[in-house]
């Protein structure tokens, strides 16, 4: 990856005059969680505005991946408010808040390892279908939708660049990175409003996040649809996020344009430690 | 879908495991059906249509009904059920219940009727239509199914196995002490006596069924075969047949992607439930009896055995694991076998030792063939683990 690349992409996140006044798309507020005595989360409050690209980073243990994991309902803030567009999703199950508009992919990936790339984001789009027992046995009213569905997956499949000879591959077949894309081609296929990908460059080659990058892009230009990513990998935060928000031991320490939270002493010293924040000023 | 993916030309392209042995294309395994039937239905004509053989046959088309219900349970949803014997339980007693003078007291002794053959309608109890009965089961095993299933919604793997396990054994134990469950002094089962007699199959314009000739039964048998297969085939392919494979795979991301997990898992028991029910009626009329001796642990192994020996998941591997097993359980083992350890100078039948022989079958099974007879795409990639040939294949 080039340094030009790096620069150019920072002059548009920066420079541009974005609509950040627009509408919420997800709003956070105050959402703490305990799990006993332990406070993993602590009290944050995060707003993400429509169509845009924002980031979540801290060291590891700091509670990222527990505030995503209340944002799409695997576990219910122990207080806190959690709004997607404008209503109260707090508590809702996660296939709930999938069909609300918010999908997400994993840490890890987490494919259906044997079932084929197509089949893995077909199921994606479960939560838009209609067929239930009854359609199902008798095929007459599904079929029309089975095959609006079956192609919807190819083009997602294929949006998300993986090349048509690869989607009957039974997923656990595929490469590291098509599976990554697979996952975020099954996320999309519901049509999600905003996207949560849980360190998405995790083991990608540099050339590959930085595709992944332009992806992101794409998506929120093409798409209209609004990221949100945890990631550790500061070459690729700096270059898509328009805003990100830092957190440690499960509190919100800085949050901000790119630059700013890069010249944040509580950042740097959540990261490098105290000693390496003083000598930097 | 998978056709597509076998048959790639290009070297290396291929998924690894899909030469290894034969897996049957999927598009040509729905086209087996009407062949399958054909040659089924043909069957009678050159076999004694009362004889044992006959009543065998018979015997393993309703087994396979059994066996692709619990499929849908074990093979598709993935959850283990060990207490299968409760549909087939509830589906034989509600064919007592309604099909037989079991509720003699009722309406005075008259009884009640309705759409029965001539003969039946001067019996007391309560003697119904088949087809209602089979509704009935269905109905009752799909709500019996999706009770059983509650419990189990918080539990994985061998948790659920033991949850299931319980119930098929206190549905096995009211089956045994029924006959002192009384309300209003009817009480609920006959207990080890049993229900006898129970209507026979009488369907709407066909003559009634007999005891002493066996084709009907067979056919009818063969059609509940035919409706199993269907709603198998059509299931599988379908928005619901793919969240059940993906939350077998992984619930957690099967959630996220937006599959109730508690609606999904419960159609999965109502459904399979449902064919035990009705292929529990067929047999309630088909042997004459409702029996709590039936409803041991045993039958849910047998069934089990059956799904595995078939492949699990794998619709038409099931259907061959429950004909190979039905033959060996009521033909090989009492029939053919039975006197060779004598003959041998041992002082036992081999109908003593059927525990040991399934065991032994099972135990061979698994070192020879771990994914079934006919094994289903996806669990062959399970249990032959290819990973490290497809990694080299697809090195860059």
């Amino acid at each position: 990856m080039s340094e030009d690349v790096t620069t150019n992409q920072e002059a548009t996140a920066n420079g541009e005059p974005r609509d950040r006044s627009g509408t919420l798309v997800l709003d956070a507020r105050n959402v703490t969680k305990q799990f006993g005595g332990l406070t993993a989360v602590s009290d944050v409050t995060f707003s993400v505005p429509e169509r845009s690209i924002v980031s979540i980073i801290g060291p590891n243990g700091a509670g990222k991946t527990t505030f995503f994991n209340m944002l799409t309902g695997y576990y219910k803030p122990t207080t806190g408010l959690i709004e997607l567009e404008q209503r109260n999703i707090t508590g809702n199950r996660p296939d709930v808040i999938m069909k609300l508009g918010m999908a997400r992919t994993f840490q890890n990936i987490r494919l259906f390892g044997t079932m084929s790339a197509l089949e893995n984001v077909m199921v994606g789009q479960n939560s838009r279908m209609k067929g239930g027992l009854f359609g199902s046995i008798f095929r007459f009213p599904v079929r029309k939708e089975e095959k609006a569905v079956t192609e919807k997956a190819h083009e997602e499949l294929s949006y998300v660049g993986v090349k048509p000879r690869y989607h009957d591959w039974l997923a656990i077949n595929l490469s590291y990175g098509d599976q990554r894309r697979v996952e975020i081609a099954r996320a999309l296929a519901s049509d999600p409003k905003i996207l949560l990908l849980d360190e998405p460059t995790a083991g990608m080659n540099p050339q590959e996040s930085a595709e992944l990058t332009d992806f992101m892009h794409k998506l929120r230009d093409e798409r209209g649809i609004t990221v949100v990513l945890i990631e550790h990998d500061m070459k690729v935060i700096m270059r898509v996020s328009e805003h990100i928000t830092v957190l440690d031991h499960g509190e919100k320490i800085a949050e901000g344009k790119p630059a700013e939270v890069r010249a944040n002493p509580r950042v740097i010293e959540a990261y490098l430690g105290k000693k390496a924040s003083q000598e930097e000023h | 879908m998978s056709s597509a993916a076998a048959t790639e030309p290009e070297k290396g392209a291929a998924p690894p495991g899909a030469k290894r042995g034969f897996t049957v294309p999927e598009g040509a395994e729905k086209a087996f059906i009407p062949v399958f039937v054909i040659i089924v239905a043909l069957l009678p004509l050159v076999l004694d249509s009362g004889g044992t053989l006959m009543g065998n046959a018979t015997l393993a088309l309703a087994y396979v009904v059994m066996a692709l219900g619990l499929n849908i349970i074990v093979g598709f949803a993935g959850l283990l059920d060990l207490g299968f014997v409760a549909f087939f339980a509830i589906g034989a007693y509600t064919m007592g219940w309604f099909g037989s003078d079991f509720f003699s007291a009722v309406n005075d002794g008259k009884g009640i009727h309705v759409l029965v053959s001539d003969f039946s309608q001067n019996l007391a109890g309560i003697h119904l239509n088949f087809v209602f009965v089979a509704i009935a089961a269905i109905l009752f095993c799909t709500i019996a199914g999706m009770i059983i299933g509650l419990p189990t919604l918080r539990l994985r793997g061998d948790y659920i196995a033991i949850v299931t396990l319980a119930f098929g054994e206190i549905i096995g134990r009211i089956a045994i002490n029924g006959d002192a469950l009384k309300i209003a002094g009817q009480p609920l089962t006959a207990g080890r006596q049993g229900i006898t007699p129970v209507d026979k199959i009488d369907l709407p314009f066909l003559e009634p069924f007999t005891s002493l000739e066996l084709r009907p039964w067979y056919w009818m048998a063969l059609a509940l075969v035919v409706v199993a297969l269907g709603v198998s085939f059509a299931l599988r392919n379908s928005r619901l047949g793919r969240a059940w494979i993906a939350l077998r795979e992984d619930e957690v991301a099967a959630v996220a992607m937006g599959v109730p997990a508690v609606k999904t898992k419960l159609l999965a028991y109502g459904t399979g439930a449902a064919f035990g029910g009705m292929s529990g009626a067929f047999l309630g009329s088909f042997n004459n009896t409702v029996n709590a001796d039936q409803f041991q642990f045993y039958f849910s192994i047998l069934i089990l055995g059956m799904v595995i020996l078939g492949g699990l998941g794998s619709i038409w591997g099931v259907v061959l694991g429950a004909i190979v097993l039905t033959t060996i359980n009521f033909y090989l083992i009492p029939d053919v076998f039975n006197s060779i350890p004598s003959k041998l100078g041992f002082d036992f039948d081999t109908t003593q030792i059927t525990f040991a022989i399934y065991g032994f079958l099972l135990v061979i099974m698994m070192i020879i063939r771990p994914e079934g007879l006919i094994p289903e795409r996806r669990r062959k990639q399970e249990l032959h683990d290819e990973s490290e040939d497809a990694l080299v294949a697809q090195a860059p």
